[in-house]
């Protein structure tokens, strides 16, 4: 992985940097020794590491566009970052970059139960959006793993999501409102507590786009009233092929749950030996199917997806008799991280999306490819929504073994690419996935999207390193092809 | 004057740079029902969009279809239909209201990021949008997006296609995400609501766990050309889902608010007709002589605002989204309301555009009148120099659909 060249010009201007920053965030708010910068060293992507140039830690508004406004005139750049918990390097620092933590910004602003939404500023926590209206019986829908950590602010910029958004989606489709500072200063507000924009839905480009085009200051989202009741079932499956034939035969009754999640054998486990819920261990594959609502609706549902099941050789159904056990089947489901973490010193986790037809087909590939490079693999899998989560397992000790995970992980999301998918579901591209870029995107794909980001932010200084595996001149961008005298074109139909 | 009407990509890729060559601008025409949506357009040339059209891929148990743009919203539909899926945004035709020319196009809706009432719980166009590929004003085919549900790989350029009107792209093939279709639907009525009560009630019932897909107000005197008597302020609440739920969950509602007014329910068909009538603006289209204002406002402010402009003009209205879309139908005089309505928009405190308190859109007018005012909200000026670039980076010379939304664009 290649990183921008830093500019050894600006590292050398360190100090001097810093006592400019200084002057617009006062006291602790400026992080220059070495050992207080390498705490910011990498996000949740660990194989990265970068201490930044300097770190600034801005309260207000006022702040963050002086940051923004210095930072331009003196052509520095910037890298955003809200908890740094990314695991794709979105929040990866540079040497000769400013590292800009939105961690102060951590108030909920407004509640407004009438209009059922909440402004907060960007460094609150996910769960803490959803605990400030807990009392009222209201939540916030995306519940990405990190959510005890990470912030809404980083969610907006990663278009966060989690195992409940097949039914309730993305974060994009849960924001309200964005205030946001441009590279220049500049404060635009996007949205507000009404539905959509007057104009281009520039608050829909900013989610999602990695700290590349403005930095969020405030963020207005949805709330939506609990559910009434939720329960979940527990099918096992001796093929891997009949739990992705359940999952398209419940989607083809009509019935979209809150949550679906496969999980493989290694999964199953690796999961099972850490938490002890009584996960069946002689099945391939291992689905957990959560409806939520109505107490009528989910009991009516559970028993059509009982039949389901049953219909596609489940070889073994438990459906949740109260909330603990609804609980106790997610734990494992949810702890299967730290339980692969257990049995390999090292893991590295993947993060494409297929449709799901392909589904037995990616995990047979991808079990050959485990083979061919020496690697055990575990995978867990948002199978409502095609999203696909390989564990590589490693060892960062035994040399070479981190390059050999990385080219594995790499071959499974070109073939991800290949059935018809995508590079990223919910991770985003960040450093990680940057240079495939060019497995999905040809060169003019590309191009419209840095234009895009040339239209934000002219000079590249916003996070660059980031998504797009290579830097292009907005100049150069910017340039028509157009030959003159291709007109009339007398070969087009007109009519 | 040039009508393009190319058969593929290539073609199309041909017909937006021939344009650009000459430096000749486009209107871009699906099934031209729309053409009365945004500012008057005149342009040397026409690009007809309509023969990229027809379903390509479509797999219902992938909850995604793909088709090209200019493929016929109904026949979409009737697709979508016979497997028992619907596009869970409710676009509305809008056939009335423009005056039945034309037919919707699935990429129609999305370019105008068009939604009926079911906004409030399954969003609008833009977020059932997932990819396409097209010509931008460079005269260059690119794509962005997927074909997969979930899918956050580089920017999200559908978010925006969804509402740049065909001023950015001409769209050639289009994904979008489907759902099921509910099995069963309800409509729980409440009468005698004056415009406050009604917006309460309405917060109240998007506020329960009875997962409400529809909340509109038909206040006193606004008729509905159906079989169901408005005489007084009517609120009307939809439920959908199995069956057995869909019953549970009226009951509650007809329990939980029959103190606030004569509470009745309407069966599944009726209630199909009811919130297809409100999607398609059918209490306003009778006012044909009109101006119609679609106005988006926190939904707690929805009475407030139509109560200000009602006091102001002669006005009729009604509410949907709970109150945070408001349609106004005023009189085609002068600006046709536009400086009242922005300023109720707006509020006594008066916080300014572009202060996150809404939006208005001239959403049918004379020719003269959309030139003459803004069809969509003035931004500040940070906002609008960065639209500006966004415009440029797509179509630097203006030739798709320029000043479609703001003048000299």
């Amino acid at each position: 992985m290649q990183m921008p060249l830093p500019d050894a010009a600006v590292i050398l201007r360190r100090d001097e940097i810093a006592a400019a920053l200084r002057l617009i965030v006062p006291g602790e708010g400026v992080i220059v020794s070495e050992p207080e910068r390498r705490a910011y060293e990498s996000d949740g992507l660990t194989a990265y590491r970068q201490p930044p140039l300097v770190v600034v830690l801005p309260s207000t508004l006022a702040q963050v566009a002086s940051v923004m406004r210095y930072c331009r005139d003196e052509g520095i750049k910037i890298v955003p970052r809200g908890a740094g918990t990314s695991l794709s390097g979105g929040a990866l620092p540079l040497a000769d970059g400013v590292l800009l933590g939105m961690a102060k910004f951590n108030r909920i602003l407004d509640i407004d139960y009438d209009n059922r939404c909440v402004v907060a500023q960007p460094g609150v926590t996910n769960l803490g959006i959803s605990n400030a209206v807990a009392g009222a019986g209201f939540y916030y829908a995306p519940d990405p793993s990190s959510q005890i950590a990470c912030t809404i602010g980083g969610n907006v910029a990663e278009n966060s999501g989690g195992v409940h958004c097949l039914k309730y989606g993305l974060t994009t489709n849960n924001l309200l409102g964005l205030e946001i500072v441009l590279i220049d200063g500049e404060i635009v507000r996007l949205g507000g507590k009404h539905f959509d924009a007057g104009g281009y839905d520039l608050m829909g480009v900013l989610t999602g786009s990695e700290g590349l085009l403005g930095v969020v200051t405030e963020v207005t989202v949805r709330i939506l009233p609990k559910p009434a009741t939720a329960r979940a079932l527990l099918i096992g499956f001796a093929e891997t092929e009949d739990a992705g034939n359940c999952v398209a035969a419940v989607i083809g009754a009509g019935i979209i749950p809150g949550g679906m999640e496969m999980m493989d054998r290694p999964a199953i486990h690796a999961a099972e030996d850490f938490v002890r819920v009584g996960y069946p261990l002689d099945v391939e594959a291992l689905l957990i199917v959560e409806l939520d609502g109505p107490a009528i609706e989910v009991d009516h549902l559970i028993d059509k997806v009982e039949a389901i099941a049953r219909a596609n050789r489940a070889t073994s159904i438990r459906i949740s008799r109260d909330e603990a056990e609804r609980v106790a089947f997610w734990s494992g489901r949810k702890a299967a991280f730290p339980a692969v973490g257990r049995i390999s010193p090292d893991y590295y986790c993947m993060d494409g999306t297929i449709p799901r037809a392909r589904l037995a087909e990616v995990l047979a590939r991808t079990r050959e490819l485990s083979e061919q490079y020496g690697l055990r693999v575990a995978n867990v899998f948002h199978a409502g929504d095609g999203n696909l989560h390989p564990l590589i397992l490693y060892d960062a000790n035994q040399p070479g073994e981190i390059e050999r995970a990385e080219a594995f992980g790499a071959d499974i999301l070109r073939l991800c690419v290949a059935v018809g998918g995508v590079l990223t579901g919910e991770h985003g591209v960040g450093v990680e996935k940057r240079d495939l870029m060019g497995v999905m995107f040809n060169d003019a794909d590309l191009a419209h999207q840095q234009r895009l980001k040339c239209a934000f932010d002219p000079d590249g200084l916003l996070n660059p390193g980031k998504v797009f595996p290579q830097l292009h001149r907005c100049a150069e961008l910017g340039r028509l092809h157009v030959h003159a005298g291709r007109l009339p074109h007398p070969d087009l139909p007109r009519f | 004057m040039t009508r393009f009407v190319p058969a593929d990509l290539d073609e199309l890729r041909d017909a937006v740079a021939a344009a650009l060559a000459a430096e000749e601008p486009v209107e871009l025409v699906g099934g031209g029902s729309k053409r009365g949506l945004g500012r008057p357009l005149q342009t040397p040339h026409t690009l007809d969009l309509s023969r990229l059209a027809g379903i390509r891929d479509y797999a219902p148990s992938e909850l995604v279809l793909t088709a090209g743009a200019a493929t016929p919203l109904a026949e979409i539909e009737r697709a979508l239909d016979a497997a028992g899926q619907m596009l869970a945004f409710e676009p509305p035709a809008w056939k009335m209201l423009f005056g039945g020319g034309g037919e919707p196009t699935l990429g129609g809706v999305l370019a105008c990021n068009l939604a009926g009432p079911r906004r409030i719980k399954a969003g609008a166009a833009r977020d059932h949008f997932l990819g396409f590929r097209g010509v931008s004003g460079r005269g260059e085919i690119f794509k962005a997006g997927g074909k997969v549900v979930k899918n956050v790989t580089g920017y999200d350029l559908c978010k925006l296609m969804a509402g740049s009107y065909g001023t950015l792209t001409a769209l050639e093939e289009v994904t979008v995400k489907v759902l099921p279709r509910p099995e069963a639907v309800a409509t729980v009525l409440v009468a005698g609501v004056d415009p406050p009560a009604a917006v309460r009630l309405m917060a109240a019932a998007l506020g329960s766990p009875h997962e409400v897909s529809g909340a509109a107000y038909l206040p006193t005197g606004t008729a509905l050309a159906l079989a169901l008597p408005i005489d007084s302020g009517r609120v009307a609440l939809r439920i959908e889902g199995p069956a057995p739920s869909v019953a549970a969950r009226r009951d509650s509602l007809l329990r939980e608010h029959s103190g606030a007014g004569r509470a009745e329910s309407l069966a599944h068909s009726e209630s199909i007709a009811l919130w297809r009538a409100i999607g398609e603006v059918a209490p306003l289209t009778a006012t044909a002589e009109r101006a119609v204002w679609r106005i988006s406002v926190a939904p707690a402010r929805g009475a407030e605002v139509a109560q200000a402009i009602a006091r102001s003009l002669d006005t009729t209205w009604f509410l949907d989204w709970g109150g945070g879309q408001v349609w106004a139908a005023v009189p085609e005089t002068g600006d046709a309301g536009a400086g009242i309505i922005r300023a109720a928009i707006r509020g006594p405190e008066g916080h300014g555009i572009g202060h996150g308190t809404g939006h208005a859109t001239l959403v049918r007018g004379s020719p003269a009148l959309r030139r003459a005012v803004s069809v969509f909200e003035q931004q500040p000026a940070p906002l609008a120099a960065l639209s500006r670039r966004v415009k440029e980076a797509f179509d630097p010379v203006h030739i798709l659909n320029p000043g479609r939304m703001v003048e000299g664009l």
